[in-house]
């Protein structure tokens, strides 16, 4: 367990980013910026219409932002990763998959779906906070470690 | 010149995933141990965010259609149902255990750490598991269809 820092301006510019970036996906070009169904548009099965290129050049845009950031910042990327290999595998099955099948994550719900008032979307973000909650104690203060 | 506002807009929410702090599973992971190292910061990361797509949202969505496109592609799926269940419950667990959400795990691919290069091909694996899964499902209820 890594002790991180309350950082509330710094939380509530890089939130302001993601809500920008949200707004200019829906103004120009009218999509939903739920990273999943991103993701899930260059994969297959293939559904028409889909424009996986723009969905690449989104992903691309995703992987070049750490690159930008140290090199306009000139400081590195603070990150702990678990270096448990097993769970982090098994971790990425189960929010691929929840993901993929809920039909959206934390940007797609969490982030778009709530500020357009969908109750599916309100529902799908109330529970993944609940069972994100609920594994992080079971990890942390049941097991422990 | 559309790839390059996707591209930008997917530079711009990586940038906002690496200055928050959720791009970092550690914060994460603090931010949902309630009972432990609480670190709200990530509640200022969900609301600035939503503020700003709720205002920007009323915006957009006023117009015709969007600058760049012919339509608005909006999920038109309503109803409360099994998957609207379990596949965020699944998706929680696994948030939990890894700290990472889709999202922050692809922007951290060039920080090459070893649980991000794992985390991503098994993502991935689900994801498409899921996809087929669902199109099979689709299917089935076509199949079953007396009139077919």
């Amino acid at each position: 367990m890594t002790a991180t820092q309350f950082t509330p301006l710094a939380s509530t510019i890089g939130g302001a980013l993601i809500g920008a970036s949200a707004v200019i996906l829906m103004l120009f070009r009218g999509r939903i910026a739920g990273i999943s169904g991103i993701i899930g548009r260059t994969l297959p099965p293939f559904a028409e219409g889909a424009e996986a290129g723009d969905a690449l050049a989104f992903i691309l845009g995703l992987i070049a932002a750490p690159l930008v950031y140290v090199a306009t910042t000139a400081s590195p990327v603070a990150q702990t990763v678990s270096d448990n290999l097993p769970l982090m595998a098994i971790a990425g099955l189960s929010v691929g998959f929840g993901a993929a099948y809920g039909a959206g994550c934390t940007s797609g719900h969490g982030v778009c779906g709530l500020a357009r008032l969908s109750p599916r979307s309100l529902v799908a973000t109330a529970i993944f906070m609940l069972t994100g909650f609920a594994t992080v104690f079971v990890m942390r203060h049941v097991i422990g470690g | 010149m559309r790839i390059v506002i996707s591209a930008i807009a997917g530079l711009v929410f990586g940038l906002g995933l690496l200055i928050s702090g959720m791009a970092n599973p550690a914060k994460v992971q603090n931010f949902l141990d309630l009972a432990g190292a609480w670190d709200p910061s990530l509640i200022f990361v969900m609301l600035s965010a939503l503020i700003v797509t709720f205002v920007g949202y009323r915006i957009a969505l006023s117009r015709q259609r969007p600058l760049m496109a012919d339509r608005f592609c909006l999920p038109t799926a309503k109803q409360i149902d099994a998957r609207i269940v379990l596949g965020p419950a699944l998706f929680g667990v696994g948030w939990g255990l890894s700290g990472f959400c889709p999202g922050p795990a692809v922007t951290s691919l060039p920080l090459m750490a070893s649980g991000t290069l794992i985390f991503v091909p098994a993502m991935i694996v689900g994801m498409v598991f899921a996809r087929l899964l669902s199109q099979r499902l689709a299917a089935r209820t076509v199949t079953t269809d007396p009139a077919d």
